[in-house]
């Protein structure tokens, strides 16, 4: 089943309770090599979008991710507003005017978000960012196309990927944000960005896969 | 957490209110989106000056806006940078005609605010540039990390470049000596305590009781070393060193020597501090002209300090003295 604006809606929402449930994890995650307030930043900002969602019904998916991005730049705050906004921008960008993506629809949607987020943030991979879980996400939903997989079946792959991309972050040294100030002193703690990003695609592949 | 608070959800509403109810005849602020301007904004003709990051490090930014000084502040949650739409209202109450300067100082969210925020102030065709303060010797400057951090040069580059903009200056000129201040100042802080967020209600790091951290940024994120604590003078020896050897400062130079309090040092041991640096200083040929002691970029209540030391030439001593009557720093 293709992905429609009705399932992204949801997708938002179960994305903003997952940020909630992983808030002081994510704060944890920061405290350790960042300033804390990754996952205060998230929740505050994921709650707004879902409040904005309220009348927006009949948006195309474009318009709708648009208005998630928009949230997010102006109520997260720190580097992970405009990364996450665009992110979100850049999608909706890429699925304009759409009211539903299959699965060559998602990955691009995908692929314009993360390209946006690297042109934003400069970073690439094992800089231990966020990146670090989207671009193996993004390798995997296109790997998954390329063997004609089922969207249920190249979503759970992406996110898979994204978590393992995540787990990866833990022995890297970071080289941009804030971490990167810590130098070797960051090796050994995960990444809090890619933390919030794997929990995004898990979120997609349950909400999307229909396992949730 | 022992915080004199009522919610620490409404910490930065309730200082902001507090400000203006305090500093209502020469500031004015706006609550959605947060912005705190001069009362008199936007000056006509004169290049507007804007900076803003999180909020905990008062009195930066939201004390030092007035005359001779900054024209608006954009403060974000606690330690979390303001985001773009503040910037922007900011940037359009301040626009007198003449463009504005961002003064950003460099973390990687403020940065990346900011250009979201100069992006769309110029689609709103209100001429904008950037300069992004980077003087903290602590951290390496290299293309394998976010580079170095924007610490107590920003106040400093905020004063002259206030002054400056007063004598009518344009926009070009005004952001060219801003990063002039940013070239000739280094910077470098230590801590003896770690702070609290009213968010997390954590101590930022763990310290032991016999341990300091130096080369802290601002926000509580832990230190390049940690240390057996060492004396005043230990300490000055390690942070002025530093920032000599880096520029370098050189014997014969002028400079302004800003001591900084990290919001939960006495004044007498800043004092202390003043005195070591003096005598660091003296021994080098290194000749204080200007000074300015105290707490002017905070971490919360963070113990600590840090040390700016700025090379000064008759243009940057001029700007230097030139009036500013903000609620935090008033000179003339």
């Amino acid at each position: 089943m293709n992905i429609t604006s009705t399932t992204v809606r949801e997708w938002i929402r179960a994305y903003a309770d997952e940020i909630a449930e992983h808030r002081v994890e994510l704060v944890k995650l920061d405290t350790a090599i960042g300033d804390g307030d990754h996952g205060t930043n998230m929740d505050r900002g994921m709650r707004k979008a879902v409040e904005k969602l309220d009348g927006t019904e009949g948006e195309d998916i474009g318009a709708l991710l648009k208005g998630v991005g928009m949230a997010l730049v102006s109520s997260v705050g720190g580097a992970a507003g405009p990364l996450y906004g665009t992110l979100f921008l850049e999608m909706g960008k890429a699925s304009a005017g759409q009211e539903e993506l299959d699965l060559a629809g998602w990955t691009g949607a995908l692929e314009a978000g993360v390209k946006g987020v690297q042109a934003r943030g400069k970073a690439e991979p094992e800089d231990k960012t966020m990146v670090d879980a989207l671009l193996p996400a993004l390798e995997a939903l296109r790997a998954a196309a390329d063997e004609g997989a089922a969207l249920e079946d190249a979503l759970r792959r992406s996110a898979d990927a994204a978590a393992g991309g995540m787990r990866a972050t833990i022995p890297l040294e970071a080289r941009r944000g804030r971490a990167s100030y810590l130098g070797p002193r960051s090796v050994g703690h995960q990444d809090p960005g890619a933390t919030s990003s794997q929990l995004l695609l898990e979120v997609a592949a349950t909400t999307f896969g229909g396992a949730g | 957490m022992k915080k004199l608070i009522n919610d620490p959800e409404a910490v930065v509403r309730e200082a902001l209110e507090g400000m203006e109810a305090a500093h209502g005849d020469r500031l004015r602020v706006m609550y959605d989106p947060y912005v705190i301007v001069r009362a008199d904004a936007p000056v006509q003709g004169k290049v507007g000056l804007v900076s803003g990051g999180g909020s905990g490090h008062e009195p930066m930014h939201g004390g030092l806006v007035g005359p001779g000084m900054l024209d608006a502040a954009c403060p974000g949650e606690v330690f979390t940078s303001p985001t773009p739409d503040q910037m922007l209202e900011a940037t359009k109450a301040v626009d007198g005609g003449a463009g504005v300067l961002h003064i950003v100082k460099n973390y990687t969210g403020d940065v990346l605010n900011f250009e979201m925020a100069a992006d769309l102030a110029k689609g709103e065709g209100v001429e904008v540039e950037a300069v992004v303060t980077n003087d903290d010797v602590a951290v390496q400057d290299s293309l394998y990390t976010a580079g170095r951090r924007g610490v107590g040069v920003t106040v400093l580059a905020e004063k002259i470049c206030g002054a400056a903009a007063d004598e009518g200056k344009s926009l070009a000129e005004v952001a060219e000596l801003c990063r002039k201040v940013n070239g000739q100042g280094r910077s470098m802080g230590m801590a003896l305590t770690p702070c609290v967020t009213p968010g997390s209600g954590e101590p930022s790091f763990e310290l032991g009781e016999d341990e300091m951290e130096i080369g802290i940024g601002i926000h509580g994120e832990p230190g390049r070393f940690r240390e057996p604590i060492g004396t005043a003078a230990q300490v000055v020896e390690r942070l002025a060193s530093a920032i000599v050897e880096d520029l370098p400062f050189e014997s014969g130079d002028k400079v302004l020597a800003f001591v900084n309090g990290m919001g939960g040092t006495p004044l007498i041991e800043l004092y202390i501090v003043y005195r070591e640096l003096n005598n660091l200083l003296q021994e080098r040929g290194i000749i204080i002209d200007r000074r300015l002691i105290g707490d002017y970029i905070t971490s919360l209540e963070m113990a600590g300090c840090s040390i700016t030391l700025l090379k000064l030439d008759d243009e940057l001593t001029r700007l230097w003295d030139a009036p500013a009557d903000t609620p935090a720093l008033r000179v003339g």
